[in-house]
């Protein structure tokens, strides 16, 4: 037997991890890593390192799956500090590329908005941890204070996409929390109005382009509708069964770009298919699943709250890039979780599946007292 | 209660109920959002599959055309007219020229690093080195870009050699257009030039897409369908750069037919050589069958010139040449048919009654109108007396036909040279033919705003006036007359074959009109006053008809260039050349089996019976003995004969 090869403290380790997610996660990584081989055009150091975003994800998670709720608690006020403090620097000192300050340097370039995607949703359920449930007026007003100090800070870099995707990771911990139904819906109204004035006034010219190319990508085939353009040529003509893996002309032919990182969704859509397609979604949908499970079975309310604005993250990355690459969402520069290549998402993602499967309520072992 | 201490009570169960309700609401809505996602992509991969599948084979297809192999020329025996040479060009692919210079880029310097090296090899002129500098900025960087065309054979085995040192420069062949007869029959031949805007609007563009040159004029141009052939198609992949990845399709071209000419290159060797330092044309047709068999057209010009573009100097140089040798005098050039066109009168007056074989006309040396007393002069001055249809021919009486002419009426004698052709295109497979002019009252009026004239009756009658006619209408009609009224239409194409080992296609002669007579024994009538004019001891050219083999039935003609004012005495002497008399001559050869008709006109050569007689009694020899090698004056005469026999080897 395996128990009896391992040490007990590797084998108590490894007895926190989720098999099931941990089995899911593996299965979309693989996926990912077939469906790069392809992308990148069989590119061995590209490949490898994603390997190796891979397995340290995995150390990580294997990390983050031994915390406790309630330590992991003790942690949030010390990343949401942190987190600011860096935002904050690299206002100061930051490294611009592109028009765009995000980066802090040391030794290598590093984002400090990458450590409150996890940090915000953690002091948001930090706070309402310890407030009765359904929250109250002032605590709601509070933690909306927590969710918009970074993301305004990350506003000013600029960089709308990620700046939403914090704010929406904490307002699912208020929703989570049971904001009352009205108090959102009005919340809600307000935002439904407020958008046009925010996409006359509020944005800036690039963003704005990026919305108007949205609905009429055609118009503009040279500039940035080519991308849009590419990626629905590769998913359309890829059918019902898909043209096969590395046959996709789009990819293999250089038509598609972005193709490694955030248009992967296009290379495995032309190459898989409409079923492809369904399997992956479903794949994904599992995930959130067993993720929203392991949430409600959090050891407190700080672990559900966590867990589960953790999981509807997740989701929302997906949804937000699936829905670009398709066509039906704004171009922003969100990846494919865990299949686009790229390093910071995927290690920031495995901590937090490390951190749900940490989270879980634990079963009293006595005998490993013994 | 109030409401403070209702939210104070926190317990872990309610907060689990609150959570779990949470979750399951969102889970719905994340469902409902992967349906979405999932009605998305059904949208694109299942319902606009075929659109999208379009959309990504117009990215990655490329078709490129194969252009066919343009079809060869031959005379009737075989000998070569055009051909097609195999031409080296030098092309530069910009993207596959290394990083020469070691910088780590590849740059515009390592351009100019590699134009130096292989200036070295091949030298490059300036202008070579500067619209290649032009045209490669324009260009895909995965395109290639002329540098060096024209080049020779010398400089094509250099660069050969040293190959493999110029990475992304390569050697391509092309096949352009020769004539190896050079000047030979220019007009006929026409030549091929670059497809330009013009010819874009009128040729189909799918079956042209990968051919540059097309025939401009002549028979390259009358047969251009012929000629060109089909295009292939290669479907290629292209990435988004535009660089090919390898081949998917295929179909080849299929090339143009070959055309067998009626042409005899000795023949119009001859004629060319015979009017050489004249300007004129000569027009030879088989009448049985309107092959053409020869048409000169002198001065001539170099058809090579023409084919890669000529330059603005030489273009220049032929188009302002007096001589006009860009102008194809025996299509396009309208003469005064002068009496060349008496027999076709008299056969005009049979049909209309007019006259009758027997019937004789008093010529005192002139003509009357009545109540007139403007003088119509006979080219004879003091009359050829009484006279009758065949001396008038044989004569070349004026009188008598000014009298015809006046009788019979103008609108009854154009109709019935509009039977011969005259005043219309032959029809003949060659471009820009002109269809010279049968004045009529209805013309006049049109084109001058006056009256018709009873004089102006009287001056056609002699093939003067208004009347013009090209050459090839005179061979024409002359050939209608050998064939005793059966009119074949002209044409330049004998036969065609696909290729050198098939077998060839004989073209059917194309008739297009009986002309019609009161008595068929009228053609014998006619023809035997052009046989007088041959070999009788009054006909006009019976000098030219004297030794002769056969019989040769002939009319001469003298064409007033400069109106002679009246009662004044022509002096050839003191007038320029260029206003001297046309000289011409029609007929045709064996008069009882006719297998060749002629027509000569040479410019300014003064009368017919001097000039233009002696040189088609020349060319009918020639023809029918073979005696193309008669000892010919001019040195460049006897070496073109020896290029074509050589040829025909």
């Amino acid at each position: 037997m395996i128990s009896e090869l391992l040490p007990s403290s590797v084998l108590r380790a490894l007895q926190r991890v989720d098999l099931v997610l941990l089995a899911a996660v593996s299965l979309l990584m693989f996926m990912g890593m077939v469906t790069l081989y392809s992308a990148s055009d069989n590119n061995t150091p590209l490949l490898y390192r994603q390997g190796m975003h891979f397995l340290a994800g995995l150390v990580l998670l294997l990390l983050f799956s031994q915390i406790q709720s309630k330590t992991l608690k003790q942690f949030a006020v010390w990343a949401y500090g942190l987190g600011l403090f860096l935002l904050l620097l690299v206002l100061w000192v930051g490294v611009t590329k592109k028009g765009a300050t995000r980066w802090l340097s040391l030794g290598i370039h590093f984002q400090p908005s990458e450590i409150m995607k996890l940090a915000v949703p953690m002091m948001v359920a930090y706070y309402f941890a310890e407030k009765p449930l359904p929250p109250r007026f002032l605590d709601i007003i509070i933690a909306l204070v927590l969710v918009l100090v970074p993301m305004l800070l990350i506003l000013q870099q600029p960089d709308l996409g990620t700046s939403l995707l914090i704010a929406l990771s904490g307002f699912f911990v208020i929703y989570l929390a049971g904001i009352s139904w009205w108090l959102m819906g009005g919340a809600f109204a307000i935002m439904a109005i407020s958008a046009p004035l925010m996409f006359f006034y509020g944005m800036h010219e690039y963003q704005r382009q990026r919305v108007l190319t949205l609905f009429n990508p055609e118009q503009d085939l040279l500039g940035s509708g080519y991308h849009i353009y590419q990626s629905k040529i590769a998913i359309g003509s890829g059918g019902t069964y898909g043209k096969g893996w590395l046959l996709g002309d789009q990819s293999r032919l250089d038509f598609l770009p972005e193709r490694n990182t955030d248009f992967i969704f296009a290379v495995f859509g032309e190459e898989f298919g409409f079923l492809g397609n369904l399997f992956l979604l479903g794949l994904y949908a599992f995930i959130i699943w067993r993720g929203l499970w392991l949430a409600s079975k959090g050891a407190d309310t700080f672990a559900r709250l966590l867990g589960g604005s953790l999981s509807l993250t997740f989701f929302l990355y997906l949804l937000v890039n699936t829905g670009m690459v398709s066509g039906v969402l704004p171009v922003v520069g969100v990846p494919l979780p865990l299949v686009s290549y790229g390093g910071t998402s995927i290690l920031t993602l495995m901590t937090a599946f490390g951190m749900l499967m940490g989270l879980k309520k634990r079963k009293r072992v006595y005998q490993a007292e013994e | 209660m109030p409401l403070g201490e209702r939210i104070s009570i926190k317990t872990e169960r309610d907060e689990q109920q609150l959570f779990n309700v949470r979750a399951i609401v969102a889970a719905l809505l994340v469902a409902c959002a992967l349906l979405a996602i999932v009605g998305r992509l059904y949208v694109l991969q299942i319902q606009s599959y075929d659109q999208y599948t379009e959309l990504s084979e117009k990215n990655y297809q490329k078709r490129i055309p194969i252009p066919p192999i343009r079809g060869l020329i031959y005379d009737r025996n075989g000998v070569q007219i055009a051909d097609n040479h195999a031409q080296y060009v030098l092309e530069v692919v910009r993207d596959s020229v290394p990083d020469l210079n070691n910088d780590g880029k590849k740059r515009w310097a390592d351009l100019q690093l590699m134009l130096e090296r292989v200036n070295k090899i091949v030298p490059l002129t300036e202008k070579e080195i500067r619209i290649f500098n032009q045209q490669v900025q324009r260009r895909s960087r995965h395109q290639p870009t002329p540098l060096k065309e024209n080049m020779s054979n010398e400089e094509v085995a250099r660069f050969a050699v040293n190959k493999l040192r110029f990475p992304g420069v390569n050697l391509e062949r092309r096949m352009q257009r020769y004539y190896p007869l050079r000047n030979i029959a220019s007009h006929v031949i026409g030549y091929v030039g670059r497809i330009d805007k013009r010819d874009l609007r009128r040729l189909d563009p799918e079956n042209y897409a990968g051919t540059t040159h097309v025939g401009k004029v002549g028979i390259e141009a009358a047969h251009e369908d012929r000629l060109h052939g089909y295009t292939g198609w290669q479907t290629v992949e292209v990435n988004a750069h535009g660089k090919h990845k390898g081949s998917l399709s295929k179909t080849n071209p299929v090339g143009g037919q070959d055309l067998i000419l009626g042409l005899d290159i000795n023949l119009q060797i001859k004629a060319e050589t015979l009017l050489k330092g004249e300007r004129g044309a000569i027009v030879a047709i088989d009448p049985r069958t309107g092959e053409l068999l020869a048409m000169a057209s002198v001065p001539t010009f170099d058809l090579n010139l023409f084919v890669d573009g000529i330059s603005h100097k030489n273009y220049k140089n032929l188009r302002d040449d007096p001589d006009r040798p860009l102008y194809n005098r025996a299509l396009q050039g309208s003469y005064p048919p002068g009496s060349t066109i008496k027999p076709m009168i008299s056969l005009a007056g049979l049909y209309e009654k007019t006259i009758w074989p027997g019937k004789r006309v008093y010529d005192p040396g002139f003509f009357q109108l009545p109540g007139h007393k403007h003088r119509y002069r006979c080219w004879h001055r003091s009359g050829h007396g009484s006279i009758d249809m065949n001396q008038a021919i044989a004569k070349s009486c004026d009188t008598y036909f000014y009298d015809m002419a006046y009788r019979m009426g103008v609108e009854k004698f154009a109709g019935y040279m509009n039977l011969f052709g005259f005043g219309e295109k032959t029809g003949i497979d060659l471009t820009s033919e002109s269809r010279g002019l049968m004045p009529t009252p209805q013309w006049k009026k049109r084109r001058h705003q006056q009256h018709w004239y009873p004089g102006d009756t009287v001056n056609i009658g002699i093939g003067q006036g208004y009347w013009l006619a090209t050459p090839l209408q005179l061979a024409h009609a002359t050939a209608t007359v050998a064939m005793r009224g059966k009119r074949i239409r002209p044409r330049v194409l004998r036969s065609v074959r696909t290729a050198k080992d098939q077998p060839e296609t004989l073209l059917e002669p194309d008739v297009i009109s009986h002309i019609p007579t009161q008595n068929e024994r009228h053609w014998e009538m006619v023809i035997n006053g052009m046989i007088n004019v041959m070999h009788s001891d009054y006909g006009t050219a019976r000098s030219s008809g004297e030794n002769s083999s056969f019989i040769i039935a002939g009319k001469t003609g003298t064409a007033q260039v400069f109106g002679i004012a009246q009662n004044s005495k022509y002096d050839a002497e003191r007038l320029a050349k260029r206003l001297h008399d046309h000289s011409l001559f029609v007929g045709f050869a064996p008069a009882d089996n006719p297998r060749i008709a002629v027509s000569v006109i040479v410019e300014n050569g003064g009368g017919g019976s001097k000039v233009a007689a002696p040189t088609a009694r020349k060319i009918i020899d020639a023809y029918l003995l073979d005696r193309y090698d008669e000892p010919v004056d001019e040195e460049e005469g006897s070496e073109a004969l020896n290029l074509t026999r050589r040829l025909a080897q």
